[in-house]
């Protein structure tokens, strides 16, 4: 704010000179000239009418002669006077103007603005750094939910879109490089109402570099990064960020996932997606022979996880010495009939495009479909804009790394628990999975699993506290009961119960429960407000532990209780 | 030499000179207070005062606030002329020049202050 007045003074100097110095000299000139009055007396215009007369001709008002009409000698200086003013006038008004409209002036203006919203904010946020398409979708995602977020971002046209985006809760943006502390800080990284840093800009580098100076400015908050390459992985890792994502990584895993355990890959799918997506049938890829196009980063990672798996990969990469593709590597783009004969592309079972160009990507999936009608097609959708195209091509499965990072961060802030359930899960058996997924499909309709957390404390379950506190143990089985109609059992299924030292995988309903206790859920939408209403209301929690609907006023509850004892 | 200095050095001290000027005299004589000075003393500090319009420095904010009192005393002196004068019928008498003339002794004593300032910054910064 001090800013803008002191720029605006500044600017302002010149052209100010000019008005005072015009109306000085246009009076002073008034006073000086001899007029004469209606009697015909020699008469002089005194300071206060000068600076009355030269006020309305300057500002091209212009009420007429006054006191008495004008001699020649004082119409030729009103002339002059006129012209003089005007236009220092003009030239006063003009610069304010260009001084308004001055990239310099309005990018601080605007700075000053964001600023000042993010001092606004009194509720914790996160400070986004990069609005790709993982940049995106987390800020809405977040907002969806009620979270505020600060947003720095270098590009000012996704700065525009963001603000066009009709999003719940407003979500201020600074177009500044975010690898400068100084715009960190401006964001809000020192504000005690900051919950966590997440660097998601295209470059490995500058993820880095927020990593970093987050950490040394405010080491208490939570960094979430992504990170390309391995290199800046272990490098983020050796100073404590707290989560660092892969997309590439994280793809394979899945994929690898897909062959290994298809039911586990539901569950991990389920639990991971963001609403509203519809529930898809599963096809498991088939095993056999692959031709993977592309051997960049996403496409080591892909083959490193299928030869865990021990599927074979046939690679097609134009640039084999660049990328230290394996041996036995074709030369070639792969959107060629030719070279894709040459992978034997007859005899495979599946096709991965995965270079860095979209429609290179699609190029090699419609010609590969063409030569092999049969092929499983998966395909690597670099930008978010292609997804028409993309879904027109009809992929049997798509990666884009924008929204794989942007769910593993959503994921991570609102359902922390979510990451500990999908690592003890990972450690599971198939037939475990398999077990989960019926149970799950059996409270399903046709829309994927909500998950939520509850955490066991005054906050969030005062009734369970107070029933503990009383002697009455609650178990997880009464939580799950329907409080409208205590023989059913809400749609959900507890997953997680993680209590100080010990985590309880799929926790069983007769697990009593003790304060502190955080539990993960999955089920329909709606189960997650009654069973909060359960866990928040006595009345409602004593109906469940007992069958009776106890009354809840005062003057009632005396009377029942002098009947009962009548 | 800086330029601006010069500027801005004349602009400060040709508002004290003019300002001085239509202070010194009897206090209540109209006779021995020109309104032309009074109309330059006010111009020239209008000036000075713009000058130092968005100086960052220290001693600039506080140049600038003492020719805005400068400012706003000469201001205060030109409307109880105009009032006196114009708007009733009472016109010069000697208890509205001395009215004038104490507050432009008002703006005299900021002027000071401010060629005061003016002459320490020069000192201390033997640029």
């Amino acid at each position: 704010m001090h800013n803008i007045i002191y720029l605006s003074l500044q600017r302002m100097r010149a052209p100010l000179i000019a008005v005072v110095l015009a109306y000085a000299i246009s009076i002073l000139g008034l006073v000086l000239i001899p007029g004469i009055d209606d009697q015909g007396n020699p008469w002089r215009m005194d300071f206060f009418h000068a600076f009355y007369f030269v006020s309305f001709m300057g500002s091209t008002i212009g009420f007429g002669e006054i006191p008495y009409p004008f001699t020649d000698a004082q119409r030729l200086w009103t002339t002059i006077a006129m012209y003089t003013t005007v236009v220092a006038w003009l030239y006063a008004i003009g610069s304010l103007f260009a001084l308004i409209q001055d990239r310099a002036f309005r990018n601080l203006v605007d700075y000053s603005g964001f600023t000042r919203s993010v001092r606004g904010i009194k509720e914790p946020f996160y400070l986004v750094c990069g609005l790709g398409d993982a940049g995106r979708l987390v800020v809405r995602e977040l907002a969806v939910r009620g979270i505020r977020s600060v947003v720095i971002e270098q590009t000012e046209n996704k700065l525009h879109a963001l603000h066009l985006e009709d999003l719940p809760v407003y979500v201020p943006g600074l177009c500044a490089d975010a690898s400068a502390s100084s715009s960190l800080i401006a964001a809000g990284l020192k504000s005690p109402y900051c919950a966590g840093t997440i660097a998601i800009t295209d470059s490995d580098h500058i993820n880095l570099t927020i990593a970093i100076t987050s950490k040394l400015l405010s080491p208490q908050l939570q960094v979430i990064c992504r990170a390309e390459t391995h290199d800046s992985q272990a490098n983020m890792a050796s100073f404590g960020t707290d989560y660092i994502i892969n997309p590439y990584d994280t793809f394979a895993d899945r994929f690898a996932m897909m062959f290994q355990s298809p039911s586990m890959y539901l569950v991990y799918e389920w639990l991971t997606s963001i609403r509203e997506a519809p529930l898809r049938d599963f096809v498991a890829p088939p095993k056999g022979r692959w031709v993977l196009c592309g051997f960049g980063r996403f496409g080591k990672a892909v083959q490193k996880s299928l030869s865990f798996e021990g599927i074979r990969t046939i690679t097609i990469e134009s640039d084999i010495s660049g990328t230290q593709a394996p041996e036995g590597t074709i030369e070639g783009r792969g959107t060629e009939a030719i070279t894709l004969y040459e992978a034997d592309i007859d005899n495979a079972v599946g096709i991965i495009a995965g270079t860095d160009d979209d429609a290179n990507n699609l190029s090699i999936i419609i010609t590969a479909l063409g030569l092999n009608k049969n092929l499983f097609t998966v395909a690597r959708q670099n930008r978010s804009r292609n997804d028409a195209i993309f879904i027109a091509a009809d992929i049997d499965l798509t990666m884009q790394p924008g929204t794989i990072t942007g769910r593993r961060i959503v994921n991570l802030i609102t359902t922390p628990l979510l990451n500990d359930f999908l690592r003890l899960a990972r450690q599971q058996k198939e037939e475990w999975a398999n077990i989960l997924v019926s149970r799950v499909v059996g409270v399903l309709t046709d829309r994927p699993p909500e998950s939520w957390t509850l955490v066991v404390g005054h906050s969030q379950t005062p009734a369970i506290i107070e029933a503990i506190s009383k002697g009455h143990p609650i178990s997880l089985g009464m939580l799950c009961t329907d409080p409208r109609d205590l023989g059913d059992h809400l749609p959900c299924v507890p997953l997680l119960l993680k209590r100080q030292y010990d985590d309880f995988l799929v926790p069983e309903n007769d697990s009593v429960l003790q304060p502190g206790d955080q539990l993960l859920f999955c089920g329909l939408k709606g189960a997650e407000t009654h069973m909060r209403w359960t866990a928040y209301d006595f009345n409602a929690l004593n109906f469940i532990c007992t069958g009776v609907d106890r009354p809840s006023g005062l003057l009632w509850r005396h009377l029942s209780e002098h009947r009962a004892s009548e | 030499m800086n330029l601006e200095k010069v500027f801005f050095a004349f602009f400060i001290v040709l508002s004290l000179t003019l300002n001085f000027g239509f202070f010194i005299g009897e206090l209540d004589n109209p006779n021995h207070h020109n309104v032309y000075e009074l109309f330059a003393a006010l111009t020239v500090s209008l000036i000075a005062t713009i000058m130092k319009f968005g100086d960052r420095a220290h001693i600039g904010a506080v140049l600038l606030a003492t020719s805005l009192v400068a400012d706003l005393q000469l201001i205060a002196a030109v409307i109880v002329w105009g009032i006196f004068v114009y708007a009733t019928d009472t016109g010069l008498t000697p208890m509205v020049m001395a009215s004038i003339v104490s507050l432009s002794g008002g703006a005299l004593l900021a002027n000071i202050i401010s060629v005061v300032i003016l002459v320490t910054e020069t000192v201390m910064f033997r640029r």
